[in-house]
């Protein structure tokens, strides 16, 4: 199937004729019928064809992308699978969504994610749960799990996700994908549905890094529409592919964490790659990701009381009783972190122990150029297990979440495959702030020189 | 009976005239707009993803108020959210500024005393509600023109003394946005909104009350001064039947002359303010506060200050003079060219405040010159003349002449009157005086 093919390798194929647009959407087309139980897509581009033929001279040339539900799409019903949300269909398009459009992208559809991005399951979407494409017994992660899977079903050609704590990475790990979460104010959060203001940031979850890489070279770079936005000049992400990572000092974070000890027989072995290839590897003592969650809980909650204070029924058709489960119990906690009385041990606290964490990852890169560790405690989990937890997501985001708070970037590779469930590991590879470049060379060289991606590696799809 | 003393602080809301809104590139100009809802986007409806860019000016020229107002300013400030429901708040909060105003601890002397500003800070407006009837149902409608135009809010210490002092403070706020050239301040429309904060303390007492009536939605200077007044007379008589008067807004009713509740806060309200994460914090330095202070143009202190030292203008007629900068500007015109044709810019003053002479704002100054050189210039008429005219007069007002030798001496000017106007000439009117003074006699002594 042609959808099967990398976002680069479509577009060399595409450029030298090798394949038309039209085989291409139909082959597309007839992969979303198959997958269609995976519910992967809330609402379908039924223009996509159409807007795919105008694309002929753009840097895309019209290949499919996938855009999460919480990006605002011009005429394309936007809900961050909320109800709330129902018949929302916005007059205005996110930075990114078109930035995308005028590189040539076509948006085929919007994907389904944790009701207003509030989860790492997916389970928490009003449209239904989306099934990991790997194993459909179990979950895709999330919040963006709607994109990973789309990637990881071939039903786009690469995806646009966003992340809070985790919600490219950790879905991209259970489903096999690459995710890059670049740094805060690298990406423009203009139009898309706010969650925590602080922490928000979109990127690509995409079948390779390179393809990663490309992605981010259409998306990135300064908004005058969004004041976190940083005037800081983007690199060419593409040129840090196929880089060098001889001489590089990488540290290995989070391994003595308990619970750890199965996962740390297969991830360890992998990271003997990095030394082959002149990287010095060493572990590294990092602050405990535990208070990281605890940061990110009541900062998260705080800013999500606030954010979603605009939905009180007045517009939008459907009023508050339509907020779900997972979102009423975030608007109390942070309506609660906030209160008078109450903020400064709560909100005004996390925010001193996230300044520690500046700290501390400013240590370690004072040593380090890179920090590497697993992106998710565990395989992807059996599908209803978000529903027992509600701490679910900040255990599940608990080794990514200290780099989210802090703003910095990291992407997300297979690094391990279970050949009896089908199921995979992600690594994370993190970087100082603004140095996505670097995280790309060494995620690029560890993906190129190891089995696990699907799409390097054709034999394991 | 006690014998209490006010105590009274304002917090005045002014909306900047900046081109554009707070935190989004609208137009700013509710007021003006033709139809609702046409000055809008994605922000300023607080639509999902809109996200606030804060405007430069606006920040710049609420510096130059507090530098103004005679304020220290926050080298390091930032904006926070306001959160609380309303139907013309589409973010569900309000960004404002709590702990970081952009400026602080200034002063506006005032005739009738020095009042403290405590802050001056920035935010936004809100959209704004019509309640009407559409198709014979009750309806609410929202129109966001007005929607995030910026606001300054300017807070004082309790050091208001009197009613009539609130209202040479509030003027005196007026006349300094207006001089800046950063606000309408037009009352009638909301452009300028005055809030007082008002109670008694027994005369002597130096503790703050342990209650306050705020005063709300008054939109002219006088309702205010009216307001505040009648706010004292009631809340003593509540304190001297022993009651401590209710925490609560009240606004003016003036068919009625009187204060009346509009609502009753129970609780303090808890905004949960926290800095709003979608603008970066703002870091000024002092080469940036001294650029703006060297910008400030000349403010009216120190107009009137110099128009004294200058044009020998007196503090009273200056007053009148610089309430509109406009009139301002134009009387100095006037005066400067006064003096290079010798003629006193006082009497010029003197001539415009008591309107003497028929000129618009805007005539030329050589054209108000030569009504006030008028003035004084009289034809040249004889005494014989002018006691013939008299004469006439005093024949044909017998009555008036018999009121005046019973002592009645009003009458006077009304002889002065017709005498000039039968002369239908510009006589020096001590000539006149003096001629009539003469008949009046004469009259006397024939009888």
């Amino acid at each position: 199937m042609l959808n099967s093919l990398t976002l680069t390798d479509t577009l060399q194929k595409l450029k030298n004729k090798e394949l038309s647009i039209a085989e291409l959407y139909a082959d597309l087309r007839a992969s979303l019928k198959v997958h269609a139980d995976l519910n992967v897509y809330v609402t379908l581009n039924e223009q996509m064809e159409n807007d795919a033929e105008q694309q002929a001279n753009t840097p895309f040339l019209g290949v499919p992308i996938a855009v999460k539900d919480n990006f605002c799409t011009q005429n394309l019903r936007t809900t961050a699978s909320s109800t709330v949300l129902d018949n929302f269909i916005p007059q205005f398009d996110s930075t990114v969504t078109k930035r995308l459009k005028k590189a040539g992208g076509v948006i085929i559809g919007k994907t389904n994610l944790d009701a207003w991005a509030h989860g790492s399951s997916t389970e928490t979407s009003q449209y239904g749960r989306t099934l990991n494409p790997r194993n459909p017994e179990h979950l895709p992660g999330g919040s963006s799990g709607g994109s990973a899977a789309a990637v990881a079903a071939d039903l786009c050609i690469a995806a646009l996700g966003s992340e809070t704590a985790g919600s490219i990475r950790q879905p991209s790990a259970w489903c096999g994908t690459v995710g890059l979460k670049p740094t805060y104010g690298r990406v423009s959060r203009y139009g898309v549905v706010s969650m925590a203001s602080s922490t928000d940031c979109p990127g690509p979850i995409t079948k390779t890094v390179e393809d990663a890489a490309l992605l981010l070279n259409h998306i990135a770079g300064n908004d005058p529409y969004d004041a976190t936005s940083s005037p800081t000049p983007i690199d060419d992400y593409t040129a840090a592919v196929g880089a060098s990572i001889k001489g590089l000092k990488i540290g290995v974070i989070y391994m003595d964490i308990e619970g750890l000890a199965t996962l740390k027989g297969l991830f360890e072995p992998q990271l003997k790659v990095f030394e082959e290839l002149g990287a010095h590897v060493e572990y590294a003592q990092a602050m405990d990701p535990h208070q990281a969650v605890g940061v990110y809980t009541v900062v998260q909650r705080s800013e999500v009381s606030s954010n979603l204070a605009r939905y009180d029924g007045i517009r939008y058709g459907n009023d508050r009783s339509f907020f779900g489960t997972e979102a009423k119990r975030r608007i109390m906690l942070g309506t609660y972190t906030l209160s008078k009385g109450y903020a400064d041990q709560y909100y005004l606290l996390a925010q001193k122990v996230r300044t520690l964490f500046i700290e501390d990852y400013k240590r370690l890169f004072r040593t380090y150029d890179v920090l590497v560790s697993l992106t998710s405690p565990g395989f992807a989990k059996k599908i209803g297990a978000s529903e027992a937890s509600a701490m679910f997501g900040e255990l599940e985001d608990m080794l990514i979440e200290p780099s989210s708070i802090t703003g910095l970037p990291g992407i997300n590779v297979p690094c391990y495959h279970d050949s009896t469930t089908n199921l995979y590991l992600g690594m994370n590879i993190m970087t100082p702030m603004w140095h996505e470049s670097r995280a790309i060379s060494v995620a690029d060289a560890f993906e190129k020189h190891t089995p696990w991606n699907a799409w390097r590696n054709r034999k394991r799809v | 009976m006690t014998a209490y003393q006010l105590v009274c602080g304002m917090e005045v809301h002014a909306e900047l005239k900046t081109a554009s809104k707070m935190f989004c590139g609208c137009k700013n100009d509710p007021f003006h707009a033709a139809q609702p809802n046409i000055y809008t986007c994605p922000v300023c409806l607080g639509m999902p993803g809109g996200l606030p860019v804060a405007n430069k000016k606006a920040i710049e020229w609420t510096i130059k108020l507090g530098l103004a107002l005679n304020c220290k300013i926050h080298l390091f400030s930032h904006f926070d959210r306001k959160n609380y429901f309303y139907p013309d708040l589409p973010k569900g909060y309000q960004i404002s500024q709590y702990d970081q105003p952009l400026c602080y601890d200034g002063n506006l002397e005032t005739e009738y005393g020095t009042v403290r500003i405590r802050r001056i800070h920035l935010e936004e407006d809100t959209a704004k509600l019509q309640h009407k009837t559409v198709n014979g149902k009750q309806v609410s409608l929202i129109d966001f023109n007005r929607s995030s135009v910026p606001l300054v809010e300017v807070v004082t210490e309790p050091d208001i003394i009197s009613p009539v002092h609130a209202k040479a403070y509030c003027k005196s706020l007026r006349q300094i946005l207006r001089f800046l050239d950063i606000a309408d301040c037009d009352m009638e429309q909301g452009g300028m909104r005055l809030e007082a904060n008002v109670s008694l303390r027994s005369a002597g007492q130096t503790e703050l009350p342990s209650y306050k009536t705020e005063l709300k939605n008054i939109n002219s200077f006088r309702f205010m001064e009216k307001a505040v007044a009648y706010e004292m007379e009631r809340q003593a008589h509540e304190l001297d039947t022993g009651q401590t008067p209710i925490q609560e807004t009240r606004g003016w009713n003036d068919a009625k002359g009187e204060t009346f509740s509009q609502r009753v806060k129970e609780d303090a309200e808890d905004y949960r303010y926290f800095p709003d994460p979608d603008l970066p914090p703002l870091h000024f330095t002092e080469e940036d506060i001294n650029k703006i202070d060297s910008e400030l143009p000349e403010l009216p202190a120190q107009l009137k200050a110099r128009w004294r030292t200058a044009y020998d203008i007196e503090p009273k007629y200056a007053e009148v003079l610089t309430e509109e900068k406009e009139t301002a500007e134009w009387v100095e015109h006037i005066f400067a060219l006064a003096k290079t044709q010798h003629v006193l810019p006082a009497t010029v003053a003197n001539a415009l405040v008591n309107k003497k002479i028929a000129v618009q704002i805007g005539d030329a100054p050589s054209t108000v010159l030569a009504a006030v050189v008028q003035l004084s210039q009289t034809d040249d008429v004889s005494d014989a003349q002018i006691s013939e005219v008299v004469q006439i007069v005093l024949a044909e007002n017998p009555a008036l002449v018999e009121q005046y030798m019973a002592g009645k001496t009003q009458v006077f000017g009304f002889l002065m009157g017709q005498t000039q106007k039968k002369l239908g000439k510009k006589v020096n009117p001590q000539q006149v005086r003096a001629m009539i003074e003469i008949q009046l006699q004469l009259y006397n002594h024939k009888k």
